[in-house]
């Protein structure tokens, strides 16, 4: 698990070099609540507090949460948050090894879908943000609501380039067009495609530690930049390229760090495949017709509730059985 | 020639050097000897002597019961102390029925026993098999499966003989060992086997860890000039030595789930079971002894022993130099699949082939965590099983799965918990879900039996019921036809009924005459 933490943080470094202090307040509040909620269960249910803590699971799950959230998310979305991961999605199931859903997505999602507005005021890049707070003014908007004078939401929001490319498209707009927006960096989106990258590198760093496997990340990747390849291909003004695809938004911390959970994912390798293929699939499937610019959590959870069959139909033939 | 592969499996460190740096040392025996019954798979052996017998080395002190069981012999001569429970190397920890033999210090052989012969191929089949069962021979590689109820086949049904040289446990040297020492024996009882079995080609495989023991090996199959017989060099790798991974290697092709190589026309002997199939053959020697590797950073003076079944655990660690400090545990078999034991009380059995004594260093000791269905244990099965899946239905008692998930085809080799990251003890859980399941299937068994027991009883009762209710009738009838036969007049006991009466009245009538006649009263009639 702590190689996990170690994975995660040069696309944390990324992310607070162009959001702001916002990620690292959350980052220390959210994994703060989570150990605090996990203590607290396990105290109720009369387990030994201690190995469990030790697991560092629960802070996982915190990270990967916040990274989910926008950067000036308020504490009390990120308490909200943290409670229906750690407790409702983990620990009212058994804890560790008994969830069958993604935590942090189960968390995310529902804050999603009951706070849709605060869920979506992302800030604008540091490369090309009219303004940017400094660390205690972050913690008075994060902890009290208070903007320093002058400045709002409105000043400081913007849309993420996954946000800009649907409104965009729903407004009648061309790919082409939208591009030529601020909002658009060099490969991707900007200051997103970095941050990706990042995260994409974490990710090798784990797959060659052997702390995930292949399977799910490259039939993830693979299955999004080929749906992307081919819609792209064949209306470049209503789909974005591949590459948009696999660097904009969550797509490669939920290649490496979110589908590959393998309590809630699928347990045999072919199985795996077949995970991957329909987190992937599902995740272009909602970008590009669904109601919600990112996807990867909902492909996750959907597929979460596909696992158990797809790993009943996908048991290897054992030593002996006939070919 | 082109070797299989099967899935899976470890590369472990193997600490063989530790106890190959000295020949094998002959353990000469002790005061007392324990003989567990049961030191084979199949029916416990009976006893053929009583406390109090004398008896000599080598001769049988219980033989076998039914096909799939073995003979036992005394190791020593001296006298029959007691037949009780006592401990023997079990997973369970539980005690069970033993001979024990208190040596007399004559150590001397028993008279009838089979003499040598020179010339083996001067025997037939069925004596060849008879000298082996009565010899008491059990694979020597740890399953001790009766060796005469292994061989006993069609011949024209086996294609290959596989000799398992591999050795694949880390730690265990005994098998490289005899290879090294005792070739030539080997190879001999490489000879009666096919003999009996008449195999297209014989593959003896051994590790490529081994390099005395394959040079010594090919040395005696040159000698000896057996016709297609080959040493194949296999790659170290654990659990090569298992039987279905080693045919799987030397031959690619897979025995069938729940089945048999025989099946598939291959039979696999481990190398010192073939050793003692010389022994008993050729030298007239029943199995009383086998090499044992006393080794571990438990015990001052790791090396090989020639020990008689029988010897406690204690006097074979005792020749090893004693314990070391620090000695934690000790195990019968090696650190994948050993035995660990609760006092170095119990005996060797035919199936020891290692004392391991460890060290905390040497163990891994941590509290199971929560399974993450991470997959490790699915990597490096060689079963081709599903370790988690197993594990997670073993542990919610649903053991129809477990078995419709291969459960029986786990060989317990521990692959899957040497590489669980959550430190669960997985093999303990299938060997418990394993004996559950039998447990059910003989309780299930018995259920069956006695319904249809309960059903016949029903079927007979009811049979009585109507036999009863036919006597009943049929008496009924009878008694309407003499009704019937009395309506119609003609009933003997009526008619002298009606002759008597008819009898008295007309004496009576008389007797009133006379009255009337002489005017007396008469008050009696």
């Amino acid at each position: 698990m702590r190689q996990v933490l170690l994975a995660l943080l040069p696309g944390i470094a990324v992310a607070v070099g162009y959001f702001g202090w916002g990620l690292l307040v959350n980052l220390w509040l959210a994994t703060l609540l989570a150990v605090a909620f996990e203590a607290a269960v396990l105290a109720l249910r009369k387990r030994p507090i201690r190995p469990v803590i030790g697991d560092w699971s629960a802070v996982v799950t915190a990270w990967l949460l916040v990274l989910a959230l926008p950067p000036l998310a308020p504490w009390w979305l990120v308490t909200i948050g943290v409670f229906f991961a750690i407790v409702v999605a983990k620990q009212l199931y058994g804890g560790l090894g008994f969830n069958p859903f993604n935590p942090a997505m189960v968390g995310y999602v529902v804050l999603l879908i009951a706070f849709p507005a605060a869920m979506t005021s992302w800030l604008a890049p540091a490369t090309i943000a009219e303004v940017q707070l400094g660390l205690a003014e972050t913690l008075r908007v994060v902890f009290l609501g208070e903007f320093p004078p002058g400045l709002g939401w409105d000043a400081v929001t913007a849309a993420t380039p996954l946000d800009a490319v649907r409104s965009g498209l729903r407004q009648g707009q061309t790919i082409s067009q939208i591009h030529e927006t601020l909002t658009f960096g060099l490969l991707a989106g900007e200051g997103w495609e970095w941050i990706s990258l990042a995260f994409g590198a974490g990710g090798l760093w784990l797959l060659y530690r052997g702390v995930i496997g292949w399977q799910v990340p490259v039939a993830l990747l693979a299955t999004l930049a080929l749906l992307a390849t081919v819609f792209s291909l064949y209306d470049p003004e209503y789909y974005s390229s591949p590459l948009y695809h696999l660097l904009g938004g969550g797509a490669m911390l939920g290649a490496f760090f979110i589908a590959t959970d393998p309590v809630s994912g699928s347990t045999t390798p072919t199985g795996r495949l077949i995970f991957g293929i329909g987190v992937g699939g599902l995740t272009f499937v909602i970008r590009s017709w669904g109601g919600y610019p990112d996807a990867i959590a909902f492909a996750v959870l959907l597929m979460n509730m596909a696992a158990p069959t797809i790993d009943e139909y996908t048991r290897p033939r054992v030593y002996g059985e006939p070919k | 020639m082109r070797l299989g592969r099967f899935h899976g499996g470890l590369h472990l460190d193997d600490h063989k050097a530790e106890s190959t740096g000295e020949p094998i040392r002959t353990l000469p025996p002790g005061r007392l000897f324990v003989l567990p019954l049961h030191q084979h798979i199949g029916h416990d052996a009976e006893p053929l002597v009583r406390v109090g017998d004398h008896v000599g080395k080598g001769r049988p002190v219980a033989q076998p019961h039914g096909d799939i069981s073995a003979a036992i012999h005394a190791p020593t001569s001296g006298t029959v102390v007691a037949i009780e429970d006592r401990p023997v190397p079990h997973p369970s920890g539980l005690p069970a029925r033993c001979i024990v033999i208190e040596a007399d210090g004559d150590d001397r052989w028993a008279d009838g026993l089979p003499a040598p012969v020179a010339d083996a191929s001067a025997l037939s089949a069925p004596e060849l098999l008879a000298l082996i069962r009565d010899a008491g021979i059990v694979g020597l590689g740890g399953a001790a499966f009766p060796t005469a109820a292994k061989l006993r086949t069609d011949k024209n049904s086996i294609d290959t003989l596989v000799v398992n040289g591999a050795e694949c446990e880390p730690w265990i040297s005994c098998d490289d060992m005899l290879m090294r020492e005792q070739a030539d024996g080997i190879v001999s009882g490489i000879g009666v086997v096919q003999r009996l079995l008449q195999p297209r080609q014989t593959l003896i495989g051994i590790e490529d860890n081994k390099p005395q023991a394959i040079d010594a090996m090919r040395r005696a199959v040159a000698l000896a000039g057996l016709d297609d017989t080959e040493v194949v060099v296999i790659p170290t790798l654990y659990p090569s030595g298992g039987e279905r991974q080693l045919i799987k290697i030397l031959t690619d092709k897979e025995v069938p789930s729940g089945g048999l190589p025989l099946q598939i026309g291959i039979v696999c002997q481990n190398v010192g079971t073939l050793f003692a199939i010389h022994e008993a053959v050729v030298e007239g020697k029943p199995l009383i002894e086998r090499i044992v590797t006393v080794t571990g950073d438990g015990v001052r003076q790791p090396r090989n022993l020639r020990v008689r079944i029988g010897t406690p655990v204690s006097e074979v660690v005792a020749a090893a130099g004693g314990y070391a400090p620090g000695v934690a545990e000790l195990l019968v078999g090696g650190p994948m699949m050993g035995i660990a034991l609760a006092s170095d009380e119990p005996p060797i059995v035919k199936a020891s082939n290692c004392i391991l004594a460890s060290t905390p260093a040497m163990l891994r000791r941590h509290d199971a965590r929560p399974c993450i269905r991470c997959g490790e244990c699915v990597s490096v099965c060689p079963a081709r099983l599903l370790p988690q899946q197993l594990y997670w239905y073993a542990r919610a008692r649903d053991y129809d799965k477990a078995e419709d998930y291969h459960l029986f085809d786990c060989i317990e080799c521990g692959c899957c918990d040497h590489v669980c990251p959550s430190h669960i003890p997985l093999v303990q859980y299938y060997r418990h879900a394993k004996g559950e399941i039998r447990q059910l299937r003989h309780e299930k068994e018995k259920a069956d039996r006695a319904r249809i027991r309960h059903q016949l009883r029903e079927e007979r009762l009811a049979r009585e019921k109507a036999e009863r209710a036919a006597k009943l009738a049929a008496k009924k009838a009878a008694l309407e036809k003499k009704k019937a036969a009395k309506a119609g007049g003609d009933d003997p006991k009526k008619a002298a009924i009606q002759a008597a009466l008819e009898r008295a009245k007309a004496r009576k009538a008389e007797l009133a005459k006379q009255r009337s006649t002489t005017g007396e009263k008469n008050e009696t009639p």
